[in-house]
């Protein structure tokens, strides 16, 4: 056994020598590209990102939606914790031109993660997939949870207000 | 079929009144009743102890106004029909809203009034819908759930209004208070987000327009709310249902059509 593994240690390095580039791409086929997720506008609180924990988004997020998704239709339920539209005024940035990529392009959040897993969505056929109106979404009440403050940053402000916000938070956090 | 139907309806009122009981109760101890008329909490369902609807007054609506369809139109991002509109356009247009011209003939009164989704109680559209997408909500608004739609469009050959339309291509640039696309059926939805947000001072999207212009010819309410404008208005001068024949019992009811 010990002599098999050896010779084939040895093959190995043959075709290595042999042929050139063959190693560094062997080492490559390790390493997986990770898809670019843009950053949000915005953080639910100090201790957290997203409306639930990160790790809980990213593996449920669509649950959350769905289960949403169905209370508004049918029954009114419009908090905004868990709705789409609010993902999108928050996770909807614009790209390095300036513009907010649609969810097709790969610089959209939706599509940085779905297109890395092959997970085609049609939410956006019908669905904005950029902000539209944010400016006179009023403030709702919010379901409270039991992780963090109320998300006061991500309610009713416009972009700008809600970017100033954000720097402002950032200014906060370098003088501390 | 009609003694099927009666107790149908005596069941339905049976289970409402019992689901109302156990809502007052559970609700009495802690929890402070919101007032009537106030907006429900974000996080609480529709409840059957409304039923919105609205009185149409046709006197006041003015002939060639669309003042009403071109708010519907701004506010949900579709494109009414106007002079430019293709042959093909017109074919295929979006029924949220739209004027109709009436013209009695022997006394040659001619008036005209805004058509759409008149919000049935017993909706022909509900009952044919394969998938349960086409269907009423407990305050009486009758919605398409376009997540589960199939594009059959059963229930716009159901619709004694011609209040559906099918939308053929793909859109773009969807407004985010529209969800609206390709294979899916869509009508009026009494401004339903409005409702949610501000209950019966809700004011939907048409009526706001018309009153902008100073004819007024909408008034918006709870049915089931004897003190609310509508239910004063109807209990005052009363009312025509489209169609009354169908026993229907529509939320949207029009007066000065009898002409």
């Amino acid at each position: 056994m010990q002599r098999l593994v050896s010779r084939w240690r040895l093959l190995w390095l043959a075709i290595s020598v042999l042929v050139p580039g063959a190693l560094p791409v062997a080492a490559m086929a390790g390493e997986v590209p990770l898809p670019e997720i843009p950053q949000a506008r915005a953080r639910v609180s100090a201790t957290q990102g997203c409306v639930e924990p990160t790790p809980e988004m990213r593996r449920n997020h669509m649950k959350y939606i769905l289960h949403q998704r169905d209370e508004t239709m049918h029954e009114g339920i419009r908090t905004r914790q868990y709705s789409l539209e609010e993902c999108v005024n928050c996770h909807a940035t614009p790209g390095a031109d300036g513009e907010i990529p649609r969810a097709h392009e790969p610089g959209h959040f939706c599509s940085s993660c779905h297109s890395y897993a092959a997970v085609d969505i049609d939410c956006f056929q019908c669905h904005a997939d950029r902000p539209t109106r944010d400016a006179q979404i009023p403030a709702v009440d919010r379901v409270s949870t039991t992780h963090g403050e109320p998300p006061g940053v991500v309610t009713s402000l416009s972009h700008t207000a809600r970017a100033q916000t954000v720097d402002a938070q950032a200014a906060e956090r370098a003088t501390r | 079929m009609s003694r099927e139907q009666d107790t149908d309806k005596s069941r339905r009122r049976f289970l409402g009144g019992a689901a109302g009981t156990v809502a007052a109760a559970t609700l009495a101890p802690g929890v402070v009743l919101h007032q009537l008329g106030q907006a429900k909490p974000a996080d609480q369902p529709v409840s059957s102890q409304q039923r919105w609807g609205m009185l149409i007054d046709t006197s006041k609506c003015a002939n060639g106004c669309e003042a009403c369809v071109d708010a519907c139109a701004k506010e949900y991002g579709w494109k009414p029909v106007t002079a430019e509109t293709s042959e093909r356009e017109r074919a295929i247009d979006a029924q949220w809203i739209r004027k109709v011209n009436l013209r009695n003939r022997e006394t040659g009164y001619s008036h005209s009034l805004p058509m759409m989704c008149q919000h049935c109680e017993t909706a022909p559209c509900v009952d044919v819908c394969p998938t349960g997408a086409s269907f009423r909500r407990a305050d009486g608004i009758v919605l398409v759930d376009k997540h589960i739609c199939i594009g059959c469009r059963y229930c716009m050959m159901a619709c004694p209004y011609k209040a559906r339309s099918f939308i053929h291509e793909p859109l773009h640039d969807q407004l985010a208070v529209a969800p609206r696309g390709k294979g899916t059926v869509e009508s009026c939805t009494l401004c339903v987000q409005r409702i949610d947000q501000k209950g019966a001072n809700a004011i939907p999207a048409c009526a706001e327009a018309c009153a902008a212009e100073g004819h007024d010819a909408f008034i918006f309410g709870d049915l089931n709310d004897s003190e609310s404008a509508l239910s004063q208005a109807l209990r005052k001068h009363g009312s025509t249902k489209i169609r009354a024949d169908l026993n229907l019992n529509q939320g949207i009811t029009y007066r000065g059509i009898e002409g």
